[in-house]
């Protein structure tokens, strides 16, 4: 992906703006720079709830208008707070773009943060927490999660503990919005049907005249080394185990994550182009019967977090089999490498997966606010040059040097007799 | 048809050939960007099995890709795999779908797959107990999933076990732990053949080179025993409301599902129903229902209305997500925003809203070449015309205030609706004349 144009305002904004013209429609995104990285404990899930009071609404443009407006130009609109960042985004009709960028514009500056709104959107979002508590996997990620991490901001769940959800009030909320919402924090991100010239005209027309501020300091704690490899397990009503292996990774601009993100391609097959039942670890876990399924992640976060896998085991098959087999295939990349033939495969399919997701406006959109967040557009514009770059000993080097004990965190979900729950409910 | 539909998928740019074998093959070239999507469907879907197999057809479906003529589970997916092509196969109440993506230079590559699963599988017994047990896991943990259990009972409820949509395409443990290799074999050597398959290929290829490599590849393909394509029945509405209770331990939330039958995607009021089900529960954030129990009171994160709208009479339905202590006073506020809809008739701006939401977002769902894929498979699938997107504004414009109103009385009726709740509270089940 080439040829998008950077450019800062006076007031500080980033504008990264690139022209598509094979649909008539533009892909309108606001990135700030705040997530739940930033959060103090006390305040955990405060800028996943500030993301929801955004829809509140501001005396120009009231609740509901947005939402109404982007539905009837037939545009597609949604928000959504990472760990590192808070994203906000409106595909729309080219010609109906105007409307989305205004109120990016005018919210930036002028959310109202009602206070009864503030208590009707706290139920809303200790529902969703508990929604989201349903999933046994989701006790399982927040155990592992804070046992990784004692110290920095990764430690909690994006939605934060239902304590703080409890005890937070409107003044946090807008102090933490006046706090992190400003043109010095945040990045405006168009891809699509428009003329470079007047689209960064029209950005300047309506946010350069939001006011200057400093770019805010971000709270941050640095987690300090693992001094061995920790374990949680977990408890719930149900008939089915999961396992999930932890390491310790480094942040994405690191040059060992692209290493690492090959050698999660061997290992797990996630490319995002397949699902990759040739990879190592469903050839030694799903087809060998041990697990239902199998899948990694290695997320690009600005400070180191987890490359992680998730096991599903089936019936009759033990948490500790999961592992030990995860571990053994752990130790044969670290003594044997990989093959020619899978380095290929990793970057034929990186190639396709770069295809698949710069076809659509809102992709190539997202990922320059990704970028922007991380480092500048260069790290996604350079990602299958550098993942190319990446030689058959880098994968065995990184597997030495990261997935180790040290680095370790083991968590396991033990179901518990749902019929025992049921006599004493 | 005007100069601004050029770019809509239609019958002067969609490439439609039927093979003598009565395989419907449309292509559509779409140059920007690299690769290239097929969607495509077969008249196998669990409508074809019988409730004691409940499961066989999704089943063949998940073992097509383990084995096929010479090649075994590991030759077939390295071809793909190593080239960062994707296939998948998935079974339907009334199909069995494939989807497939792939860079451009390999369509010959995903067709020849295609074409080698489809028709030659060989259910090898090692992969067809693997895949018994991931599908067994696969159910024990939707046991335990609120969401699934809600709708399940919602549709138990809603079609009485002679009718197919009373059970999903998934099947049960029961069945699945009955299901045999000779079963799976059977049922494709039955009912998997070219009569009424469509494919759909879009992307950056020439319409010629994907119509020869479709001819190639499935252009000798016969299977004498086809059975004629089946439909589902018409389905009697449930002669009194019930509400349906699922006890899930150990759930901090509880879902509910309501449910009535709703229209066909052939029905002649369909659109104007899905012009009232975004206004009851779609458009903006959640429409009214989002509106009154997201919004005003603050009960649930999710709140929302859907038409599914398929080959028969699908279900209208009605979810939410609440704390077990508001399962009561959403369900009332969901029935009351029903109420206001089968009583008056919306207003001039929510018609006109909704007219344009529908219409406006035709350019964002072909966008991608997967989008225009769906698009022109539904097209083909429901005999709707290739011209039907082209033509979609008319048809939206056409309908009015009166038309919302008499789709929604039809099928929005409070007296035939089944709510299931699904979560940590123990209440119980019972019908209310």
């Amino acid at each position: 992906m080439t040829n998008s144009t950077r450019t800062t305002l006076p007031n500080g904004l980033t504008v990264i703006l690139k022209e598509v013209h094979s649909a008539p429609i533009i892909s309108w995104w606001v990135a700030y720079r705040v997530g739940s990285r930033n959060e103090p404990t006390g305040k955990t899930g405060i800028s996943h709830w500030v993301e929801h009071m955004m829809f509140k609404g501001t005396e120009r443009f009231p609740a509901g208008l947005l939402d109404r407006e982007i539905d009837r130009a037939g545009g597609m609109w949604n928000a959504f707070t990472f760990m590192d960042y808070t994203m906000y985004f409106e595909t729309v009709p080219a010609d109906k773009a105007g409307i989305a960028m205004a109120a990016e514009a005018d919210r930036m500056n002028n959310a109202i943060f009602d206070p009864g709104e503030t208590e009707s959107e706290r139920t809303v979002i200790i529902s969703e927490r508990q929604g989201a508590e349903n999933e046994p996997t989701f006790w399982l990620q927040e155990a592992v999660q804070g046992a990784a991490f004692r110290v920095h901001g990764y430690h909690h769940r994006i939605i934060g503990d239902e304590s703080d959800l409890r005890s937070m009030t409107r003044d946090d909320l807008y102090a933490h919005y006046r706090h992190h919402y400003c043109p010095a924090n945040a990045a405006v991100v168009a891809v699509g049907a428009f003329d470079t010239d007047e689209m960064l005209a029209k950005v300047n027309e309506l946010f350069g005249s939001i006011d200057a501020r400093e770019r805010p300091a971000l709270f941050v704690r640095h987690e300090p080394p693992q001094q061995g490899e920790r374990r949680v397990n977990v408890e719930r009503p149900g008939k089915t185990a999961f396992c999930e292996i932890c390491h310790h990774a480094p942040p994405a601009t690191h040059e060992d994550w692209v290493k690492l993100k090959v050698m999660d391609n061997i290992l797990s097959g996630s490319s995002g182009a397949s699902d990759n039942k040739t990879s190592r670890l469903y050839q030694a876990l799903v087809k060998t019967e041990i697990a239902a399924s199998v899948g990694a992640w290695l997320l690009p976060t600005i400070d180191p977090f987890l490359y992680s896998i998730m096991i599903t085991l089936r019936e009759g098959r033990s948490a500790e089999e999961a592992e030990a087999t995860v571990l053994a295939e752990i130790a044969r990349l670290q003594a044997d490498g990989i093959t020619e033939a899978e380095l290929n495969r990793a970057r034929k399919q990186a190639k396709a997966a770069f295809a698949y997701s710069t076809e659509g406006v809102t992709e190539q959109a997202y990922w320059l606010a990704q970028s922007f967040i991380l480092e500048d557009e260069s790290w996604f514009d350079g990602f299958v040059d550098r993942l190319t770059d990446v030689a058959l000993d880098d994968v065995q080097d990184v597997a030495n040097r990261y997935l180790i004990p040290q680095r370790r965190v083991v968590g396991i979900l033990h179901p518990t007799d749902p019929e025992a729950e049921t006599a004493s409910a | 048809m005007t100069a601004s539909n050029l770019s809509i998928p239609n019958s002067n740019n969609i490439r439609r050939i039927v093979l003598d074998n009565g395989i419907t093959l449309l292509v559509y070239e779409n140059p920007n960007g690299q690769s290239v999507n097929v969607m495509g469907s077969l008249h196998a879907g669990s409508i074809y099995e019988s409730p004691e197999s409940s499961g066989l057809s999704a089943y063949v479906a998940s073992a097509l890709m383990t084995g096929a003529g010479s090649r075994d589970f590991d030759d077939i997916h390295s071809a793909l795999e190593d080239n960062g092509a994707d296939l998948s196969v998935r079974g339907h109440i009334h199909k069995i779908g494939l989807s497939g993506k792939a860079l451009a230079e390999d369509l010959r590559l995903l067709l020849e797959t295609a074409n080698d699963i489809l028709r030659n599988p060989v259910f090898p017994q090692d992969h067809v107990e693997r895949l018994r047990g991931e599908k067994l896991t696969w159910l024990q943990y939707s046991n335990f999933d609120t969401r699934y259990r809600a709708a399940k009972a919602m549709r138990e409820a809603l079609y009485p076990p002679s009718h197919p949509y009373h059970y999903g395409a998934f099947g049960n443990e029961e069945t699945i732990k009955r299901i045999s290799q000779r079963d799976l074999q059977a049922f494709h050597r039955t009912h998997f053949g070219p009569r009424g398959m469509i494919l759909v290929i879009v992307g950056a290829v020439a319409p010629k080179d994907a119509a020869d490599l479709v001819q190639d590849n499935f252009g000798d393909w016969q299977n004498a025993h086809q059975p004629e394509v089946l439909s589902a029945p018409l389905a009697n509405s449930p002669a009194c409301s019930q509400r349906q209770a699922v006890f899930v331990p150990g759930k901090t939330q509880s879902d509910i599902s309501m449910g009535v039958i709703g229209p066909a995607r052939r029905a002649d009021d369909y659109l104007a129903a899905q012009l009232a089900n975004s206004v009851l529960g779609e458009f903006g954030m959640m429409g009214r229902i989002g509106k009154s129990v997201r919004e005003d009171k603050g009960l649930a994160y999710y709140a929302f209305s859907r038409v599914s709208g398929g080959h028969g009479p699908d279900p209208w339905t009605i979810n939410a997500g609440v704390n077990p202590d508001n399962v009561d006073l959403a369900i009332d506020s969901i029935l009351e925003e029903i109420e206001i809809l089968v009583s008056d008739e919306v207003s001039d701006e929510d018609l006109a809203d909704n007219q344009s939401y529908f219409t406006g977002r035709l350019p964002l769902r072909l966008e991608s070449n997967e989008g225009i894929a769906s698009s022109i498979h539904s097209m083909q699938s429901y005999g709707l015309g290739l011209d039907y997107l082209a033509n979609y504004r008319e048809l939206i414009y056409e309908i009015g205030k009166a038309d919302l109103l008499a789709a929604a009385r039809r099928y929005l009726k409070q007296e035939q609706m089944v709510i299931a709740v699904a979560g940590p509270q123990q209440e119980a089940s019972g019908t209310n004349d």
